[in-house]
């Protein structure tokens, strides 16, 4: 069987699974990174996830929403209740009707998801000159290159190549498809104080922001490689005994 | 000769079994386990997830309850009496014979401090939601509350004095977070 | 066929009243099967694992989802986040999915390969093309309910074929559609029967089964087991070849689950449903690719969607197309070598699939195409005719004919 073998190996890798659905268009710039969280045993590095969440705090949140997300879930960067409390009552919310009938403003609650910084998309358009600012919880997993993808639109903001028609408003970048992307540069050296005093330049806010961010799509991970790995290392051993008695039941046949 | 050889092939043959025992005995007890495991998820999935679990506690400010007055809140979507009591209805709660009581229970027993009584509104008979919270609601003649439902009657306390409702009305685990607010849950 | 005899009492009982038990031995403990099955023989018994799997997770899960187009790409998120354990059920469903359609695909081809479809087993091979027919539309229906971009796109566009059809197309559409758009009517319908087909999966599959222990299993000799010699129980020799199967295909699965959970998926449907927006590139999940390919290698609407239709159904008349006498194609080197390259074929419609139809794609996408129904409606007849087959074995237990070490190497499937 090992010809039809070949032959089916190859049928199976061009069968595309996995494979990015696009020809190679437009050389889109982007830089692989190393990430904690990649591999079976990978993990979310908390300092960096911290100081990511700073950064879409004072940063991204003036624009993108997160509103898969609870102010409740941050205790899962590392952050004490308390901590959270404060994060959560630094925002006012919409609640209500009361017993008048009115909606009110209340303090945040961890229970209460991010809030917005617009009350829909259209307010949102015309914020924005009419480009909507997409909500980050799931971007990681939205885009096809994941994290490098989102990482390298951080870092790819450049002067336009000479001879490159640049449309009004749009800012070049090298990794975003067409080169020209809606989002002026969000990110600029020092533009965050850290408090954990790490120098803040724009790779290290881009580091620390996607790995937040990927955190925020994939809040299940460092539970799903722990359970895989022992569950897989339990498969391994029983489909090991499994064998083993097939192989004896079958010792008269052959 | 032929004896001892038949006995070595014997006892071969019983610990080849032995073996065969165990190794059929190991893979069933790892897969029953592997099975148990993999079953557990579906089960506990359908336990309350981490949101409902995050509203499983409210924060009441007390400040704007004025004495005689009584609110409902709303806890775990349940409605929650909580009613500041004057001093009559504390003195009429305090002064029950508690053995008189189809469900005997001091006042103390369901109060942290006598002015505030923190309490689930809902009758213990069939589940509806007993009258008195409102200025103008049917109190009963132990001037508590009054299920329209069935007619059961709850005294200041909240227990059980007359109708079909066969015990008092439950009280929540609740804590004073200060003089002025109690987290219920 | 031997009546067991049950030593417990209950058992007897109940036995005496509806013979389950009775049953359970004859499929099992008395159920003859060839002793020379190989490993392609375990893809049935895993896609039946396969279906309890996503049956099970699909209920729990059903538990928990909302199908309004409102409130259901959230109810996934909270599914994924909230609901203890959610996103273990959900990459599980997800990936069971594709898991499913891997072991079936494998099934079949190993079918076509050993002549499975041919007689007695003709009615065994239909039914199994109608529970591929019921799971691509379950498996379809399925991708649209987390209202992501792919879901609401790939549901428009599929939905639209049914508008090529002269006259009533349009209405077709409008009726599947429950409006003149995919909407929340929509989404709600397609909740309905994507819990209600699995069900009659498990139906169809009950009467494949029957089906199957009515002709007895086939052989990678393709020859009739001829008595005792040929055969054994299907437990415990089977039961237990099964089992270990199981355990290396929840390896490939929860690995999969675990390390890779978006392999087979696409990253456009963690975006919610936009009607104002479609993606560049609609691509379906990987086991329509093939399908994909042929339905945009035609230009014409009409044509292509008959096209489409008509690469599935065509597996109906295969035992006629193919009315050659030797069923496995270790004794049949011209149906071999075609068996391969149908495989490749498919697999090169695949990757035209993943793609835009445009310049070398669209050109491949065409041949392969072509030669896909060359594969059915030519090769395969002509092949059944002028094919001089090799030399059968005698039997099963006996399967050096004559010849020795020549006739021997003749057989290299045949190891179980």
């Amino acid at each position: 069987m090992r010809k039809p073998l070949a032959a089916a190996a190859v049928a199976a890798l061009a069968l595309g699974i996995g494979l990015p659905a696009h020809a190679a268009d437009e050389q889109l710039q982007i830089e692989r990174q190393q990430w904690s969280f990649y591999g079976v045993f990978g993990a979310f590095d908390r300092a960096a996830e911290q100081r990511g969440f700073e950064v879409y705090k004072d940063v991204c949140a003036n624009c993108h929403s997160l509103n898969q997300l609870a102010y409740r879930n941050l205790e899962e960067i590392g952050l004490s209740a308390n901590e959270v409390n404060a994060v959560a009552a630094s925002v006012q919310v919409e609640d209500g009707p009361n017993d008048q009938g009115a909606m009110f403003e209340r303090q945040g609650k961890p229970s209460d998801r991010f809030k917005a910084p617009f009350a829909n998309d259209q307010a949102a358009r015309a914020a924005n000159n009419g480009a909507l600012p997409p909500d980050l919880s799931l971007i990681v997993k939205a885009r096809e290159g994941g994290p490098d993808y989102v990482y390298s639109i951080l870092t790819g903001f450049k002067d336009a190549p000479a001879g490159f028609k640049m449309t009004e408003g749009m800012s070049y970048n090298t990794a975003f498809p067409g080169h020209q992307i809606g989002m002026p540069p969000p990110l600029s050296e020092g533009v965050v104080t850290y408090a954990d005093g790490t120098k803040a330049t724009v790779p290290q806010m881009a580091h620390d922001v996607v790995t937040f961010l990927s955190w925020a799509a994939n809040p299940e991970l460092e539970t799903r490689h722990r359970v895989g790995v022992k569950t897989i290392i339990f498969l391994v051993i029983l489909t090991g005994l499994l064998y083993a008695i097939k192989r004896k039941v079958w010792a008269g046949v052959h | 000769m032929a004896t001892s050889a038949e006995t070595s092939a014997h006892g071969a043959a019983g610990v080849a079994v032995k073996r065969r025992d165990f190794l059929y005995l190991a893979t069933g007890a790892m897969g029953a386990v592997g099975a148990a495991l993999a079953v557990w998820p579906l089960i506990e999935s359908m336990n309350p997830a981490a949101d409902v679990l995050a509203l499983s506690s409210s924060e009441v400010d007390l400040s704007p309850i004025q004495v005689g007055q009584r609110i409902t809140v709303k806890w775990r979507s349940q409605p929650v009496f909580v009613a500041r009591r004057t001093p009559e209805e504390i003195e009429e709660a305090q002064k029950v014979d508690v053995q008189e009581l189809r469900d005997p229970q001091a006042d103390s027993a369901r109060v942290k401090k006598p002015e505030w009584l923190v309490m689930v509104g809902i009758c213990t008979h069939l589940g509806c939601v007993p009258l008195g919270q409102m200025s103008g609601d049917p109190r009963g003649d132990w001037h508590g509350w009054f299920c329209p439902c069935h007619g059961s009657q709850y005294d200041t306390s909240g227990r059980i004095r007359q109708g079909p409702a066969p015990a008092n009305l439950v009280i929540p685990q609740y804590a004073f977070l200060t003089d002025t607010s109690v987290r219920i849950g | 066929m031997s009546q067991p005899a049950w030593n417990s009492p209950v058992v007897k009982w109940i036995d005496e009243r509806l013979p389950i038990f009775t049953l359970l031995h004859h499929s099992t403990s008395g159920y003859p099967t060839p002793k020379n099955l190989n490993y392609w023989w375990n893809f049935g018994s895993l896609a039946g694992f396969m279906l309890v799997v996503l049956i099970a997770t699909g209920i729990v899960l059903a538990m928990q989802y909302q199908p309004n187009a409102a409130l259901a790409f959230d109810s996934v998120e909270r599914i994924m986040r909230d609901v203890n354990y959610g996103w273990l059920l959900r990459y599980l469903h997800m990936n069971g999915g594709s898991m499913f359609f891997l072991a079936v695909y494998i099934h079949i081809f190993r079918g076509l390969y050993y002549g499975s479809y041919k007689r007695p087993r003709e009615l065994l091979w239909w039914l199994g093309v109608v529970i591929l027919l019921l799971m691509m539309a379950t498996a379809f229906m399925g991708y649209v309910l987390p209202w992501g971009q792919m879901s609401f796109w790939a549901a428009t566009v599929i939905t639209n074929l049914f508008s090529a059809f002269p006259g009533v197309g349009r209405f077709i559409v409008h009726w599947l559609w429950g409006g003149f758009a995919v909407d929340n009517a929509t989404l709600n319908r397609f909740y309905a029967l994507h819990y209600l087909l699995p069900f009659v999966i498990l139906g169809v599959v009950v009467l494949h089964l029957w089906a199957l222990h009515t002709t007895k299993s086939n052989n990678p000799l393709g020859i009739d087991a001829k008595g005792q010699q040929d055969t054994i129980p299907f437990h415990p020799y089977y039961t237990v070849k099964d089992n270990f199967g199981i355990g290396v295909f929840l390896i490939v699965y929860l690995g999969f689950v675990f390390f890779a959970p978006n392999f087979f998926g696409e990253p456009d449907n963690y975006i919610p449903a936009n009607p104002l927006q479609t993606p560049p590139h609609i691509v379906p999940e990987w086991y329509f690719l093939p399908f994909y390919a042929i339905l945009r290698s035609i230009p014409d609407k009409l044509t292509g969607v008959l096209a489409t239709f008509l690469s599935i159904l065509v597996l109906f008349v295969l035992p006629w197309l193919d009315f050659s006498r030797v069923r496995s194609a270790t004794f049949r080197p011209l149906y071999k070598k075609a068996f391969w390259l149908l495989v490749v074929d498919v697999g090169v419609l695949g990757y035209v699939g993943a793609n835009p139809p445009e310049g070398g794609f669209l050109v491949m996408g065409r041949i392969a195409t072509a030669y896909y129904f060359l594969h059915w409606f030519i090769l395969v007849p002509l092949i059944a005719l002028f094919e001089r087959p090799r030399p059968l074995p005698v039997s099963i237990s006996q399967p050096v004919l004559g010849g020795g070490l020549a006739a021997a190497a003749a057989n290299p499937m045949e190891k179980a």
